[in-house]
């Protein structure tokens, strides 16, 4: 949605937009469970529910953050650098007209783009960090950077007016997450295993199937971001429709050069990063455009994650190779591929090399202000409670220390504590063991 | 010739591995079980039903050992597969009867244990 959209729009409601934008907002609803299964799959069995509840609960605390606050200091009008106050808990938010839809449904579009931003953020603690102390993180980091995030290119702000194009939220979203992923991996150092033995993937299906949705819902994060039925969704659509298909091919080409095989984990990465890259440039650049930017993002996330895994850098879920490379590279390939007639402003093949400036702009800014202040927000958090979670725990498995479940249980060996409804409960083992003692 | 079964955490398991093939112990079997040992039991909710865990996940070794090469690798396992809480595990030593190398037919030591020994 780029700021000279929601200006341009006539302040009338629609009711095909608001018809559309009310699909698009469960898509990318959607997208939140998604990431659930992608890094779900990625992790050791011990640690899946644990790793799918951090990106679940984003949707209750994130959301609920976002539309007691995070809205207003992202969208009302203030300041440059800050939304207003007028909207906090949703004061004054109703089905007036925001654009062509009422700026209720404006708000919960963007509370989707907020959650899903928070728990991108999860890939990169993954396996180590208490719940309690997650929790916290995100409901705080939704208010103190993605919000004025979102205010300085969406919501009026001075990046939006410098001209810096952000289509759905490579830098908003992606570049934002990944600079957050780095600085809170850095704080919170490897997992204990990290680097001593292999930690691979438990389910390789779930992490095929998280892509595959993460696919289906970007439809409504791109083509809703147009904010309307309009011919600036179709072309969005079929961005997000042909780039991720460019990256995937590539990708797998990659694959088979340097192992011999195309990998299906490599193939749901390709999938996502191609949606990263295009995710700015959806609405500004042409069909043949987008193929390009899908197919040239490939490598440098690609080549990043096979670093980053020899570094001490433990981004678990490669957070940063996918969403920061993957952003950085699609956010400058819309400064060069971005024209008039797609809908953008001119960019480098159209002759302009000022907008590859503005983008490079936009990208180190919002890099810079995430990183720093997600720091500044973790070591916050740590001083009020520990970050990681004990040895023990971490050994053991967060499914069981953190949540009191299992993903896979078998139920063998169980004793029923409660209900108890038996007038006599059943001998358990420990009783057996005690009584023969 | 011994048969060396031991119980171990899941958690060590990759430790206790390290520290076998450090001792140059080379042929050992590996399952995932479940049992009990005493520990403290994990409560754990779903719904309406809370229950608890009275077996836990374990790591089965079977190891086929001559005799020269039980204390080495009982060494190894008590070694590494001790945190100093209540589960960390048992070792076993059986007599064996008879061992047979299928690929080659060898017999007892032979089949156990390489045919050059370490020199030391």
């Amino acid at each position: 949605m780029s700021a000279l959209l929601v200006q341009a729009a006539p302040e009338v409601l629609s009711a095909p937009d608001t018809a559309w934008m009310l699909v698009a907002t469960a898509l990318v609803l959607l997208m939140t469970p998604a990431l659930a299964l992608f890094y779900g799959g990625l992790v050791r069995a011990k640690n899946a529910l644990n790793t799918m509840m951090m990106s679940i609960a984003a949707l209750g605390v994130v959301g609920l953050v976002w539309a007691l606050v995070g809205y207003s200091l992202a969208f009302a009008p203030g300041p440059e650098w800050i939304g207003g106050m007028q909207h906090l808990f949703l004061r004054g938010v109703g089905l007036d007209a925001k654009g062509s839809i009422p700026q209720l449904l404006f708000m919960a579009y963007q509370g989707t783009f907020a959650i899903i931003t928070a728990a991108l953020i999860s890939g990169a603690v993954a396996e180590r960090m208490r719940f309690s102390a997650y929790i916290l993180f995100i409901a705080l980091w939704a208010v103190l950077v993605y919000a004025p995030v979102a205010h300085w290119v969406w919501g009026g702000g001075w990046l939006g007016r410098a001209g810096v194009l952000d289509y759905a939220g490579g830098t908003v979203v992606h570049v934002n997450a990944a600079a957050a992923a780095l600085a809170v991996a850095m704080v919170l150092r490897p997992r204990r295993d990290y680097g001593r033995q292999a930690l691979l993937p438990h389910n390789v299906p779930y992490v095929l199937l998280g892509a595959a949705l993460l696919w289906f819902g970007w439809f409504g994060f791109n083509a809703g971001s147009a904010l309307g039925a309009n011919s600036a969704a179709v072309l969005a659509f079929v961005n997000t429709f042909l780039a991720p298909m460019a990256t995937l091919v590539v990708w797998m080409g990659l694959d088979i050069t340097r192992t011999g095989k195309a990998t299906a984990v490599g193939a749901a990465t390709g999938i996502v990063v191609g949606l990263v890259a295009v995710t700015p440039a959806a609405g500004f650049v042409s069909p043949a455009s987008a193929i390009a930017i899908g197919a040239l993002a490939a490598a440098p996330s690609y080549f990043a994650i096979l670093w980053r895994a020899r570094t001490s850098l433990d981004d678990a879920l490669d957070v940063v190779a996918a969403h920061g490379v993957g952003g950085a590279t699609g956010a400058l390939l819309t400064g060069v591929f971005a024209t008039v007639a797609w809908g953008g402003t001119d960019g480098l093949l159209a002759g302009s090399v000022g907008q590859l400036g503005k983008q490079l702009l936009g990208l180190a800014v919002v890099a810079v202000y995430s990183g720093a202040a997600t720091f500044v927000l973790i070591k916050a958090v740590s001083a009020a409670m520990p970050l990681r979670s004990a040895v023990r725990a971490e050994a053991t498995g967060l499914d069981i220390t953190e949540h009191g479940e299992e993903a896979y249980t078998r139920g063998e060996g169980t004793v029923l504590v409660l209900p108890l409804t038996a007038a006599e409960p059943a001998p358990s083992l420990q009783s057996a063991l005690e009584g023969s003692a | 010739m011994k048969l060396i079964v031991a119980i171990v955490r899941p958690e060590r398991a990759n430790e206790v591995l390290e520290a076998l093939f450090r001792a140059e112990v080379r042929g050992l079997t590996v399952s995932r079980v479940r049992g009990h040992g005493g520990e403290v039991e994990p409560v754990e909710t779903y719904r309406g039903t809370t229950v608890k865990m009275e077996l836990h996940e374990k790591v089965r070794l079977e190891i086929g050992v001559s005799d020269h090469f039980v204390e080495p690798t009982v060494r190894a396992i008590l070694d590494s597969a001790r945190t100093g809480e209540v589960g960390d595990g048992k070792i076993f030593v059986l007599p064996v009867e008879r061992v047979y190398r299928i690929r080659t037919g060898d017999t007892d030591e032979m089949a156990v244990t390489p045919p050059i020994p370490a020199a030391d």
